[in-house]
């Protein structure tokens, strides 16, 4: 156990696309998580931003957009990028500097506006860098990956691309209830199955989109929290920012190749298993303490393989939760209650705080008609290019 | 566009890796400079062909044109090609690859054997381009 922080707001825009710059998305989300806290953006000491790599030069440096659009006041300024995972980084950086008391509130943002259609490397002949190569070389975008797990799982453990359907049938039902959300109609089996095959065997329904869209979190010391008054504060109890271990076996986004394993045994379960493992550790709960979970469904395919990666069921067996409707509303572990990134779609650097956004409302009670009932304990997981693992971890 | 990959031509052809001399790691894309196993501090890395058949690990196509820097012609109706990810037993690794023009995924299977070709990735007036390409193993065309 390393302590605790408290979050003491919330915020979001509205996921869509708006055709405007990701600092008005990014403030708007500030501004909403501060008053959220009812507290004023002179009180925060810190703030970390997300990058976006897609902003230009100030999406880089985004910590410091932020606190310039927000008005200069002095604050500790970092900024941080993990691809899908920058969010998580970033909480865990503010974190970091109030466990180490560096700051007593600190602002976390994260925003995007993303490009229409498949995400793409920077511009430029850049054979040194791996995400270009695969595209330059084989032609593999990111459904193209989402492709290979899918068919993956269905010769291994028999998913069909129905029980695939079946995932975005249940998160879109759950996007129609989150006024955050960008698609909020629900969608049937057979609308996912007469949608186009992008890469096979997954469809254009299966898949999430690009999205423009911002996140933000007030977070603070729980001491602070107690002298504002707030007793009993949503809480952070881990963050998991892990790495794989060599042999990292199994291909995963942007790599051509997996890790050899002729020279050393990989050790027990997978990367995306370590993920969560590192979090349940660290925050002293385990699967079976879960009230809920929020999942980066990039793919329908993939939220099932994260049911397995959480431990939520045994490896192999996450079509057969899903089938028994313990992930959906009103089941045992309900995932991805905010209707997921099925029905957000991505704003890379927001997404992983959009998630804490969710755990948050979740278990302070305030997440209206898709309220879990009785939430005292939520987890996050997902995964940034490069090998960048994170999962957060909230209790009540 | 990427040296020292592979070589060869005709049943010759193989990707290039290499591998460690200390610990045996095998690397593709080719490591040159150090070993990433992290328990081992060899910098000593000899080139080595890989095998020339595996077992398909997976495999997807791309229905859709992908954007630059894959380079196609804009102006050709888009043509789906499959791709394939390949496990090599000897080396106990997967590699990714795209199937040679024609296959679909109709015609594959997990843990069917497919061996690597040469294949054309791109060609405009002055140069071709060479890649690798997976093809199932009894198929000739």
């Amino acid at each position: 156990m390393t302590g605790e922080v408290a979050v003491l707001g919330a915020g979001m825009h509205p996921w869509g696309k708006w055709g405007r710059g990701f600092v008005e998305y990014g403030v708007a989300a500030a501004r909403a998580a501060l008053a959220d806290a009812g507290l004023e953006w002179r009180d925060v000491g810190s703030i970390v931003g997300a990058d976006t790599v897609r902003g230009g030069y100030p999406g880089y440096v985004a910590g410091a957009t932020f606190a310039k659009a927000l008005g200069w006041q002095g604050a500790r300024v970092a900024s941080v990028y993990a691809a899908c995972a920058s969010g998580a980084q970033a909480v865990a950086a503010a974190r970091a500097q109030i466990l180490a008391g560096l700051a007593d509130v600190v602002l976390v943002v994260g925003a995007d506006a993303a490009p229409k259609g498949f995400f793409r490397p920077a511009g430029g002949d850049r054979p040194d860098d791996p995400d270009w190569l695969r595209f330059r070389v084989l032609g593999a975008t990111n459904p193209t990956y989402f492709g290979l797990y899918a068919r993956r799982r269905m010769a291994v453990h028999g998913d069909t691309v129905e029980d695939f359907a079946q995932v975005k049938v249940k998160n879109a039902a759950l996007g129609a209830l989150n006024p955050y959300a960008r698609y909020r109609k629900r969608v049937s089996a057979e609308e996912v199955a007469a949608s186009a095959v992008v890469a096979d065997p997954l469809r254009l329904l299966d898949i999430c989109a690009t999205s423009d869209g911002g996140a933000a979190l007030v977070l603070s010391s729980m001491e602070f929290a107690r002298r504002r008054g707030v007793a009993e504060p949503v809480r952070i109890r881990a963050v998991s920012t892990v790495t794989p271990t060599y042999p990292n076996t199994v291909l995963d986004l942007p790599d051509i190749a997996t890790d050899s394993a002729a020279a050393v045994e990989p050790a027990d379960g997978t990367f995306r298993a370590s993920i969560a493992r590192a979090a349940y550790e660290e925050a002293g709960v385990g699967p079976e303490d879960l009230s809920l979970a929020e999942v980066y469904d990039l793919s329908t395919a993939l939220e099932l393989q994260w049911y397995e990666d959480l431990a939520l069921c045994a490896e192999g067996e996450g079509a057969k939760l899903l089938r028994e409707g313990a992930t959906a509303p009103g089941g045992r572990i309900p995932v991805n209650t905010s209707g997921g990134l099925a029905s957000f779609g991505e704003a890379v650097p927001a997404q992983a705080i959009a998630q804490v956004c969710e755990l948050t409302w979740q278990l302070r009670g305030d997440a209206g008609a898709r309220q879990v009932e009785h939430a005292r304990v939520g987890i996050t997981a997902n995964q940034g290019l490069f090998g960048h693992g994170s999962a957060v971890i909230t209790v009540r | 566009m990427v040296t020292g990959w592979f070589a060869g031509e005709g049943d010759d052809f193989t990707l290039l890796g290499t591998r460690c001399s200390a610990c045996g790691s095998v690397f593709f894309p080719r490591e040159d400079s150090h070993c990433r196993n992290p328990g081992c501090d060899s910098g000593d890395l000899a080139e080595i062909p890989l095998s020339r058949r595996g077992r398909v690990w997976s495999y997807t196509d791309s229905r859709y044109r992908p954007p630059s820097p894959y380079v196609t012609v804009p102006e050709l109706p888009w043509e789906p090609y499959t791709l394939i990810a390949v496990e090599l037993a000897a080396e106990r690794i997967v590699v990714l690859g795209q199937a040679v023009p024609g296959v679909t995924v109709a015609d594959l299977a997990v843990g069917a054997e497919v061996e690597v070709v040469p294949g054309v990735l791109h060609e405009d007036g002055e140069t071709i381009w060479t890649t690798w390409h997976w093809r199932p193993t009894g198929v000739t065309a």
